[in-house]
């Protein structure tokens, strides 16, 4: 298992933010880990990631204790993650050593498509270019593992759209082991090998699904519908308002 | 028009309405402009305006120096451990509304009249609201930024250099204007009472000498002027 997750449980003082969690992630395999606001989803994913202590249970990767981040798991946050003070480039060049540096800028500026924009700031870019900086970064160190908190939240619904095929691409071509936090339970079909259905106030994992729609997916396919929605009721969410 | 067109306008005002001011008035010590400016000569050409900018700005140079030296990486290193700044904060807190002129009589008794009282008492103004300036200013840097230092595998002495300083840079840069602003008024204050040069000194041995009102107001301007090149200096350098 490329990461594993046994009894692992969150409390901060008398609130119980996560109930005990079992989690087995294969390499390569893409997880979106879906539920309301509250439910525990992001700690879960800085817990895998190592930055925070669970109070109990325990993270390996590839069997190794998980007790602080690693580069070879690289968290990605909303676009508000890049660097405002490095250029495009320096963003992504910023976890590489120096001497190998240039060259992986170069070879990961087109997969995300800025070519042209290495020596823009953060500021004079789009929430979507800025969100790619952020993965090309994560990208430019070769991790085994990406982890994304709602990496598209704070991006307008077609630049979402995107993303989330470009995503989707890069993923495909890099083969990394994908951990995938989000709200959007529409995305998390569209985009995850496995959905992690978790439900508020304690987190926990209500349900998991397999998403056994080939790629690419048609998203109006009954399927898919029946996928969503049976996820959306899980979560108790009615599909019509 | 232009900026500076503007700005010498208003300067040629005031000017003007400074010489009406005092030729209408019946005290006879205030000096005017142009009394101002022989004064000026006078201590130009006895080579005492040179000597004692220079020993002001010595003193202010050292003492700033030292205050940034110390303020600076102590209180990033408070803004990033906050438990340090849990210590640490109320002494600081304590110590700030004490003038950095009460401090004139220790820093005599510890290091007598001369040139390192005036450095001492620079630094005491100076190095608090550094600290505070770089504490803020490291509290300030983003926690995703820090978390994706971490998360790439930087030391702290990296983290400090590749994501504090420079995200921190912009306030540090407005701290130490206003910090080198205090140390410029301090000197003076400090030249007047613990040491016998520089340009503080000049005022009061100018009035002392003889109320000789133009060479204190010679030296006043100095002041104004050299303290708008120090602002103007930092600024460019930033």
């Amino acid at each position: 298992m490329k990461l594993e997750a046994s009894g692992v449980a969150m409390r901060f003082g008398e609130v119980n933010v996560l109930e005990p969690v079992e989690l087995s992630v294969r390499e390569g395999e893409f997880v979106c880990i879906v539920g309301p606001s509250g439910c525990g989803k992001s700690t879960l994913l800085q817990i895998l990631a190592g930055f925070i202590a669970p109070t109990a249970g325990r993270v390996t990767a590839d069997g190794v204790a998980v007790t602080r981040p690693d580069r070879k798991r690289i968290f990605v946050f909303q676009e508000r993650g890049v660097f405002p003070w490095l250029t495009v480039a320096e963003n992504i060049g910023f976890g590489v050593e120096k001497a190998k540096r240039d060259a992986k800028v170069k070879e990961l500026v087109p997969l995300v498509g800025l070519e042209g924009f290495e020596k823009t700031y953060p500021h004079e870019l789009s929430g979507g270019m800025k969100q790619r900086v952020e993965v090309a970064r994560a990208l430019a160190v070769d991790p085994d593992v990406l982890f994304l908190d709602e990496p598209f939240g704070a991006l307008d619904s077609i630049t979402r759209l995107t993303m989330r095929a470009e995503l989707l691409r890069i993923w495909q071509a890099a083969k990394k082991t994908v951990l995938f936090v989000t709200h959007d339970v529409d995305e998390s079909v569209q985009l995850a090998d496995r959905v992690i259905v978790m439900s508020a106030r304690p987190g926990r994992i209500r349900a998991v699904v397999d998403v056994d729609i080939p790629r690419p997916r048609d998203i109006s396919s009954p399927r898919y519908l029946e996928l969503r929605d049976g996820i959306l009721a899980e979560i108790g969410l009615a599909h019509e308002i | 028009m232009r900026n500076w067109m503007v700005s010498a306008i208003a300067i040629a005002v005031a000017i003007v309405a400074w010489d009406v001011a005092v030729r209408l008035s019946d005290h006879t010590l205030i000096p005017g402009p142009v009394a101002v400016v022989r004064a000026l000569g006078e201590l130009a050409s006895t080579g005492r305006l040179f000597r004692y900018a220079i020993a002001s700005l010595f003193r202010v140079t050292w003492g700033f120096t030292l205050a940034i030296a110390v303020g600076v990486p102590i209180g990033l290193a408070l803004g990033w451990w906050q438990r340090g700044a849990r210590i640490v904060g109320p002494v600081i807190q304590f110590m700030r509304p004490i003038s950095p002129l009460a401090w004139i009589p220790l820093a005599i008794l510890w290091f007598g009249v001369g040139d390192a009282s005036a450095i001492f008492l620079i630094f005491i103004a100076t190095v608090l609201p550094l600290m505070m300036t770089a504490m803020q200013a490291a509290r300030g840097v983003h926690r995703v930024h820090a978390m994706a230092a971490r998360n790439f595998g930087l030391s702290g002495v990296q983290i400090l250099r590749r994501v504090v300083l420079p995200s921190a840079r912009a306030d540090l840069v407005a701290g130490i204007r206003v910090a080198l602003g205090i140390a410029w008024l301090v000197v003076v204050a400090a030249e007047m009472i613990a040491v016998n040069s520089g340009l503080g000194f000049q005022i009061v041995d100018a009035r002392n000498a003889g109320d000789r009102y133009d060479l204190v107001v010679a030296g006043m301007l100095t002041i104004g002027l050299i303290g708008l090149m120090l602002d103007n200096a930092i600024r460019r350098a930033a």
